[in-house]
C-alpha cells in the first residue's frame, strides 16, 4: 500500500469483471439471508418468474408483462449484490499483496538447546522465540527481547523510510511480514498465527467475516419492519380488492412490493459499511472493528497530545528581545552565530530565525574557537577575536558572564519573566559580560489547527490538550491553540481518570497514544487509536491503528465516521421518500379498471397501467446503480453544526427522495411505450 | 366555510393552549410525587389507599413488574366488568329490568371500556342497567384514562433519568391520576355539565304525552357525570347510543365547546408535563406543535369537505349554501361538527356530534386517517404521548443518522434493542387493521353487515377496525356491528390495539432508563426546534400515508372521485 490510495474506479476491469463474477455468487439464498430485503426481493423474484413460465405455457399474451417484471425483479436483487462486490473488490487488491507476504514466511525458531529450526511461520506459537537477521522477514507479530535493528515496515504502512525496533522500552513491538534491514534481533512471539496483525488486516480489507455494526443491525431491524409492514399492505390490497370486484395478479402485487419494501437502502447498506472501512484504509488506518468506525461518528471529546499534534513538537525561537542599548539586529547577528554550532533543533531555529526574518546573512569569518552545544553547558558559541559569544539557557549564560540574577539589567529580567510566563522558554545571548537580549523560543502551534478546533467545536465536539507541561506552559498553548480544555503535567493515570470522568457523564472519548503507559487509557476510551510505531500493548489495547502515526489523524477518523452515519441516513431517508412517488404510480394502475374515476390520481399521465407498473420496478432497480457511487464515496461532508448538517440532507435527500421518482419514473413510462415493450 | 365557524374553531384551541401550562404543569407535579394544592385534601386519601392495599409507594418496579402490575390491574378490571354485564339482571340500580347481556356483547363491552376505546356495540340507554353504567363503565372510564397515563409517565421517567432500572410505581402512578386529575376535573366539569342541562339522575325515564296524544319514554340517567369523565378520559363511550348528538349528552353549543375542550386538555397537557418532567419544556411544546397541526389540518379539511356539499345533491337541486348536512345536528353546524370529527378521532376519544358516515368522501376521510396515524393527535391521555414518542424515536432514528450520530433522543441512544420494540409496537396497527378488514371484506356473513353497497360500505368496515385497534370507539355508522363476528373480532383488534402495543413500548422504556443520559451538543440531533417538528410531521403522514393509502383509496377517495363524477354505487 502506498499513502495516498486513490479507491479505483467502479468500471475500472479489475474491479468491475470480478464484481460481476461475485454479483451472481452472492444470489445464493442462505448468503442473502443477512439481508432481509433483498432476500425478499429474491423470493418474489423467484414467484414471479414461475408465474412467468405458467403464462408461457398458458397466457402467452400476459407472459411479456410478467416476464419483463420477472428480469427487472432479478435485476433489483444482482444490482444490490453487485454494489456489496464492488465494494469488497476495491479492498482485495491490498489484501492480495498482503496475503502473498504472508504465505511465503518461514520462522528460524530457537529450541531449548540453543540451536534454530527452520519452520514455516504458520505453525510458530505464542511464547517461541525467533532469530531475524537482516535481509529476513519477521514470521509472525511479537516484541523484541535482544537487540535493535532497522525494520522496513513499508508493507504495512507504505512508509519507506525504515524505522528503528530494540528491546525494552516503546519501540519492541513488531510486526509479521515486515523486513529486517541490518543486524540481528531476538522475538519472542506474541500472537497466535491467524489472529495476527497481518490477519486482521486482510480480514478487514477483504471485508470476510464482516460483523455487522450495532447500528447497521438497529438500521437493518427497521428495514426489515418496514418490509414486514409492506407484506401485510401488499396481501390486504388484494383482500379489499376482491371486496371492490377486481382480482389483481400475483405479478403486479409482487411488482408494488417489491417497490415499496426500501430496496434501495436494503442493497446498498453493506456496501456503504465496507466502503467505510475502505475509506479508513486509505487514510492509513486499520480499525479492529466496524463498531469503531461508528463510535468515531459518535465522539464528543477528543484528547490530543500536545506534542505532535497541536504543536510541532520542538520549541521553536519566535522573537529576539534586544537588552538595553543594543540594536534587534545585534542581537540578531550575534544569536545566529552563537547558534551555529548548535545542531538540536532549537538551535537550528535561531539560524532560521535570524536569517530569514531578519534577514542576517551567514558570517563567511573563520572562527578562533567553537563550542558546541551540550546537555552539560546548556550553551553554545564562538570566539572571534575580541568577541566571546555565547547562546543558552539563562543561567548557564549567566555564569558564563560572571554575573548574578541580581547584576542583569531589569529590561533583560523583565524580558526573561514575560517570555516564561506566557509558557515559553527564555534563552539569553551574551558577548563576553555583556548581556545581549532574551531569545524567546516557544512551542510553535502548527499553522491551521486553530480552525480544526472551530470546526470540531461547531461539530459539536469538545478539544482537550494533554501534555506533560506545567500548568501556565499548558494554558498558554491551549489559548494559542483555541482548544477547550488541557490536562496540565497529565500522567497515564490523569487520562485514564478524565476519560472515566467524562464517560460518566455521558460522553464518547476519542484518544490516541503509542507507549504502553497509554494502553489502559486508550482501551478505556470509546475510540482509541495507537500509532503503528508504538508498543505491541497499545496496539492491542487500542480498537484503531494508524500506519502513518501521525496523531491528527484523530481528526479524519471522527469525520469519517460520521461520513458512514450519514450515508446510511441520508439513503434510508432517500428511500423512504421514493416510496410516494410509487404510489402514485401503482395505486391508479391497479384500480383504474374498476373505478375509472380513479384515473384523477394518475398525476404523472403514465401511458397505461402496465407500463406505469413496469416503470416503477424499472426506476427501483435502476436507482440502485445510480447511487453505487454515491454509497462508495459517502455523502458530502462538511464539518458544521448539527442543525445545518440535518437541514441539508433532509433538503437534499428528503425532498429530493419525494421528487425525484416522480421525474424518473415519468421519463421511464416515455421510453417503455416509445419502445412498445407493453 | 364562515369566518365565523373559523372564530369557533380558533376559539376553542386558543382556550386548550392556555390551560396547557398550568395543567401539564400540575401532573408534572402530581407524578413527580411534589405537593400540590390538593395535598391537604387527598393526600391523606392517598396514603389510606396505599395502607388498605398494602402498597408500598417508595418501593419503585422494573419496566417488567410495572407492565405486569398494569396487565394484572386491567384483566381483573375486564374480569369485573365481564361478570357484572352477565350478571346484571341480578344486580341492584336496573329500574328498566334490563336481561344480562350477551357473551359475545358483553367481552366486547368490557374489551372496549378496559381498553379505553368504549366502542359501542350496546345501545346504552336499551341495554345496560344503571348500574352497569356507573359501578361498571364509569369506573372503567376512570381506570382504563388513570392507567394509560400511569404507562405515559412511566415512559416519560425513562428519559428523565438515567442508568436506573426502575421506573416508578405504577399503583402510585394510577391512584395519583385518579385522585389528583381526573376526579377533582371529572367533579368540575359534570357539575357544569348539570347546569348546562345535562340530566343527572337516578330515575329511567320520564314519559310525555305527544302533541298526537301518544305516550313517549325519554331515557333519563346519570348522564352529566359520565359524560365528564368520557370527555376528560377520551373515553368516548356514550350514556346514549348516539352519543354526543343526543340532546341529553349535548344539548347546547356551549355543552359541545365543554366536551371538545374537556377531552382536549388532559391529553395536550400531558405533553407539557413529559417536557417539564424530562428537563426540556421546547421539547413539549415541539410535539404539541407537530400535533396541533396534523390535528388543524384535519379539521380544516373536514370543514372544508363538508362546507363545499356534495355535487350529486346539487345537481339535482339541493342548495349548496350551507353544506353537507346530512348527519348533522343542525345546532351544531359546519364548523362544531368538523371540529368536533376531527378532534375526536385526532384524539382516540370516540365520542361523536354527528354522523361520521354521512361526512363527504373526503370529510370522512380525514377521521379515518386521523385514527391510523396513530391516535397521537394529541391522542388518548397517556396513550397518546406515548405513541407520539414512538414516533419521535422512528423520526430521531432515521433523520438522525443524517448528522453523523448514533440516533439519540434526549440524550438516549436509539439501538437496536429500541428499534425492535418499536417496530414491534408499530407493526401492530396495519397488522390488525388491514388484516381484520381485508379478512371481513371477502367473508360473505361479515360483508352482509355492511349498511352501503359500493366503497362506502368497505370503508365502513375498515373505519371499524381503524377505531377498534386505535382505541378509539368512534363509529362510522351503518355497519351492524353487534353480530358474534364483529364483537369477538373487534374486541381482539382492541385487545391489541392497546397491550400489543404498550408492552414493547413499556421495554423500550426499560431499556431506555438504563441508558446514560448524554449532553447535548452542537452536534447533536436539535429535537426541540421547527425542522424536527416538520421531520416529525412528515414521518407521521408518509408512515401513516404509505400503510393505509391502498385501503383508503379503495374507500373514501373514490367515493370522493365519483361523487366529483357523479357516479354512485
Amino acid at each position: 500500500m502506498s499513502k495516498d490510495h486513490k479507491a479505483p474506479g467502479l468500471l475500472d476491469p479489475s474491479i468491475l469483471f470480478p464484481a460481476i463474477r461475485d454479483a451472481f455468487a452472492k444470489l445464493d439464498p442462505r448468503k442473502l439471508l443477512r439481508n432481509p430485503v433483498i432476500f425478499v426481493t429474491e423470493i418474489v423474484a423467484v414467484v414471479v418468474t414461475i408465474l412467468f413460465i405458467r403464462d408461457l405455457a398458458a397466457n402467452p399474451g400476459e407472459a411479456g408483462f410478467s416476464g419483463q417484471i420477472a428480469a427487472w425483479l432479478w435485476f433489483t436483487v444482482l444490482f444490490a449484490t453487485f454494489a456489496e462486490a464492488v465494494a469488497e473488490g476495491r479492498g482485495r487488491a491490498q489484501a492480495n499483496s498482503l496475503k502473498k507476504t504472508k504465505s511465503e514466511l518461514v520462522a528460524r525458531r530457537l529450541g531449548g538447546n540453543g540451536k534454530t529450526e527452520t519452520i514455516p511461520a504458520s505453525s510458530l506459537k505464542v511464547g517461541d522465540i525467533v532469530l531475524v537477521a537482516a535481509g529476513e522477514l519477521i514470521p509472525g507479530d511479537g516484541e523484541v527481547i535482544d537487540g535493535v535493528a532497522s525494520v522496513n515496515e513499508s508493507a504495512i504502512t507504505g512508509e519507506s523510510a525504515p524505522v528503528i525496533r530494540e528491546s525494552g522500552g516503546d519501540r519492541s513491538a513488531v510486526t509479521g511480514g515486515t523486513q529486517v534491514l541490518s543486524d540481528e534481533i531476538k522475538i519472542r512471539i506474541t500472537v497466535q498465527p491467524g489472529s495476527s496483525f497481518v490477519d486482521r488486516m486482510i480480514a478487514l480489507i477483504e471485508g470476510a467475516q464482516r460483523q455487522k455494526t450495532p447500528n447497521e443491525i438497529a438500521l437493518s431491524i427497521l428495514l426489515s419492519g418496514l418490509t414486514l409492514i409492506f407484506l401485510f399492505v401488499c396481501v390486504a390490497i388484494w383482500g379489499l380488492a376482491g371486496y371492490s370486484g377486481t382480482v389483481l395478479s400475483v405479478t403486479v402485487l409482487a411488482a408494488l412490493l417489491v417497490t415499496l419494501i426500501p430496496t434501495t437502502i436494503g442493497g446498498l447498506l453493506s456496501a456503504i459499511g465496507i466502503a467505510g472501512m475502505d475509506r479508513l484504509v486509505r487514510f492509513n488506518v486499520i480499525a479492529t472493528s466496524g463498531r469503531a468506525v461508528e463510535a468515531a461518528g459518535d465522539v464528543d471529546t477528543l484528547l490530543l497530545d500536545k506534542t505532535g499534534t497541536i504543536t510541532f513538537g520542538n520549541r521553536m525561537a519566535s522573537d529576539f528581545l534586544a537588552a538595553p542599548g543594543v540594536t534587534p539586529t545585534e542581537l540578531a547577528e550575534a544569536a545566529l552565530i552563537a547558534s551555529l554550532s548548535d545542531e538540536t533543533p532549537e538551535g537550528r531555529s535561531v539560524v532560521a530565525l535570524a536569517s530569514g526574518e531578519f534577514g542576517i546573512p551567514m558570517p563567511k569569518a573563520e572562527f578562533d574557537a567553537v563550542i558546541g552545544f551540550t546537555a552539560e553547558t546548556r550553551l553554545s558559541g564562538v570566539d572571534i577575536g575580541q568577541r566571546r559569544l555565547r547562546k543558552g539557557a539563562v543561567d548557564a549564560v549567566l555564569k558564563f558572564s560572571g554575573l548574578t540574577q541580581q547584576d542583569a539589567p531589569d529590561e533583560f529580567r523583565r524580558a526573561v519573566d514575560q517570555v516564561a510566563r506566557t509558557g515559553g522558554t527564555p534563552l539569553a545571548v551574551a558577548d563576553g559580560n555583556r548581556l545581549l537580549g532574551v531569545i524567546h523560543l516557544k512551542d510553535v502551534v502548527k499553522p491551521g489547527i486553530k480552525e480544526r478546533f472551530a470546526a470540531l467545536r461547531a461539530m459539536g465536539i469538545r478539544t482537550v490538550m494533554v501534555t506533560g507541561d506545567n500548568p501556565v506552559t499548558a494554558a498558554a498553548i491551549a489559548s494559542e491553540a483555541g482548544v477547550d480544555d488541557f490536562l496540565a503535567q497529565a500522567t497515564p493515570e490523569d487520562k485514564l481518570a478524565y476519560i472515566r470522568r467524562e464517560q460518566q457523564g455521558g460522553r464518547l472519548i476519542a484518544m490516541c497514544g503509542d507507549g504502553t503507559n497509554d494502553a489502559p487509557a486508550l482501551a478505556q476510551a470509546d475510540v482509541g487509536v495507537a500509532m503503528q510505531t508504538g508498543t505491541q500493548a497499545a496496539r492491542e489495547a487500542a480498537n484503531m491503528v494508524d500506519l502513518d502515526s501521525s496523531p491528527t489523524k484523530l481528526i479524519e477518523i471522527v469525520e469519517i465516521g460520521k461520513q458512514l452515519l450519514m450515508t446510511r441516513g441520508s439513503l434510508t431517508t432517500f428511500s423512504i421518500a421514493n416510496d410516494v412517488a410509487k404510489y402514485f404510480a401503482i395505486i391508479p394502475a391497479l384500480f383504474v379498471a374498476t373505478y375509472p374515476a380513479l384515473e384523477a390520481l394518475n398525476i404523472m399521465g403514465l401511458t397505461s397501467p402496465q407500463s406505469a407498473i413496469l416503470s416503477a420496478v424499472i426506476f427501483n432497480a435502476l436507482i440502485i446503480v445510480a447511487l453505487i457511487p454515491l454509497a462508495l464515496k459517502g455523502v458530502a461532508y462538511r464539518p458544521s453544526g448539527a442543525a445545518a448538517l440535518l437541514q441539508r440532507n433532509l433538503l437534499v435527500y428528503g425532498v429530493g427522495g419525494l421528487i425525484l421518482p416522480f421525474a424518473g419514473i415519468k421519463v421511464i413510462d416515455l421510453a417503455v411505450s416509445a419502445l412498445h415493450l407493453v | 366555510m364562515t369566518i365565523v365557524g373559523w372564530l369557533q374553531i380558533s376559539l376553542l384551541f386558543l382556550a386548550v393552549l392556555f390551560v396547557i401550562k398550568p395543567l401539564g404543569l400540575y401532573m408534572a407535579r402530581v407524578f413527580s410525587g411534589e405537593r400540590t394544592f390538593l395535598s391537604p385534601v387527598l393526600g391523606r386519601l392517598e396514603r389510606d389507599l396505599y395502607r388498605v392495599s398494602g402498597i408500598n409507594p417508595e418501593k419503585e418496579q422494573s419496566w417488567l413488574g410495572y407492565t405486569l402490575a398494569m396487565l394484572a390491574f386491567s384483566l381483573t378490571g375486564f374480569l369485573a366488568l365481564y361478570a357484572m354485564l352477565r350478571l346484571q339482571a341480578y344486580l341492584p340500580l336496573n329500574p328498566q329490568g334490563f336481561p344480562g347481556v350477551p357473551s359475545d356483547l358483553a367481552f366486547n363491552t368490557a374489551v372496549s371500556f378496559v381498553t379505553n376505546t368504549n366502542w359501542q356495540n350496546y345501545g346504552g340507554e336499551s341495554t345496560l342497567s344503571h348500574f352497569s353504567q356507573m359501578a361498571g363503565l364509569t369506573v372503567q372510564n376512570f381506570l382504563s384514562a388513570a392507567t394509560g397515563m400511569a404507562l405515559a409517565v412511566a415512559i416519560t421517567r425513562a428519559f428523565a433519568r438515567s442508568k436506573v432500572a426502575t421506573l416508578g410505581n405504577f399503583w402510585v402512578d394510577m391512584t395519583k391520576a385518579t385522585l389528583y386529575v381526573l376526579l377533582p376535573l371529572a367533579i368540575v366539569v359534570a357539575l357544569a355539565f348539570v347546569a348546562m342541562g345535562l340530566p343527572q339522575t337516578l330515575d329511567a325515564s320520564v314519559t310525555a304525552t305527544t302533541l298526537e296524544g301518544a305516550n313517549q319514554v325519554i331515557s333519563l340517567g346519570p348522564v352529566a357525570s359520565q359524560e365528564a369523565i368520557k370527555q376528560l378520559g377520551t373515553n368516548g363511550g356514550g350514556f346514549f347510543n348516539v352519543n354526543a348528538a343526543h340532546p341529553f349528552e349535548n344539548p347546547t353549543a356551549w355543552s359541545n365547546y365543554l366536551n371538545i375542550f374537556a377531552m382536549l386538555s388532559i391529553s395536550a397537557a400531558l405533553v407539557y408535563s413529559f417536557g417539564q418532567m424530562v428537563g426540556n419544556r421546547r421539547q413539549g411544546w415541539a410535539l404539541i406543535s407537530a400535533m396541533a397541526f396534523l390535528l388543524i389540518a384535519g379539521v380544516a379539511v373536514t370543514y372544508w369537505a363538508e362546507a363545499q356539499g356534495n355535487t350529486i345533491l346539487t345537481a339535482i337541486g339541493v342548495d349548496p349554501a350551507l353544506g353537507n348536512m346530512e348527519g348533522k345536528e343542525v345546532r351544531f353546524g359546519q364548523a362544531m361538527t368538523a371540529l368536533y370529527a376531527a378532534v375526536t378521532t385526532g384524539l382516540s376519544d370516540g365520542g361523536v356530534n354527528g354522523m361520521l358516515g354521512s361526512l363527504t368522501g373526503l370529510g370522512g376521510l380525514v377521521p379515518m386517517f386521523l385514527m391510523q396515524l396513530g391516535e397521537v393527535l394529541p391522542g388518548g391521555v397517556g396513550s397518546g404521548l406515548y405513541g407520539m414518542l414512538v414516533f419521535a424515536l422512528l423520526a430521531v432514528f432515521v433523520a438522525g443518522l443524517m448528522v453523523g450520530r448514533t440516533p439519540e433522543f434526549l440524550g438516549k441512544k436509539i439501538e437496536g434493542r429500541e428499534m425492535k420494540f418499536a417496530m414491534l409496537a408499530v407493526l401492530i396497527l396495519p397488522l390488525v387493521i388491514l388484516g381484520f378488514t381485508a379478512v371481513s371484506a371477502m367473508l360473505p356473513f361479515a360483508v352482509a353487515s355492511v349498511g352501503t353497497a359500493g366503497p362506502h360500505g368497505l370503508s365502513e368496515i375498515l373505519y371499524a377496525y381503524t377505531s377498534a385497534a386505535g382505541n378509539n370507539g368512534s363509529a362510522f355508522g351503518g355497519l351492524t356491528g353487534n353480530t358474534v363476528w364483529y364483537n369477538t373480532t373487534l374486541g381482539i383488534a382492541m385487545l391489541l390495539g392497546r397491550f400489543a402495543y404498550v408492552v414493547p413500548v413499556m421495554a423500550i422504556a426499560g431499556s431506555l432508563a438504563a441508558k446514560v443520559k448524554s449532553p447535548a451538543s452542537a452536534g447533536t440531533f436539535p429535537t426541540d426546534g421547527p425542522l424536527f417538528v416538520g421531520l416529525l410531521i412528515g414521518i407521521i403522514l408518509i408512515l401513516g400515508g404509505l400503510q393505509f393509502l391502498p385501503a383508503l383509496v379503495l374507500g373514501p377517495v373514490v367515493e370522493h372521485f365519483a361523487m366529483l363524477a357523479g357516479q354512485t354505487f
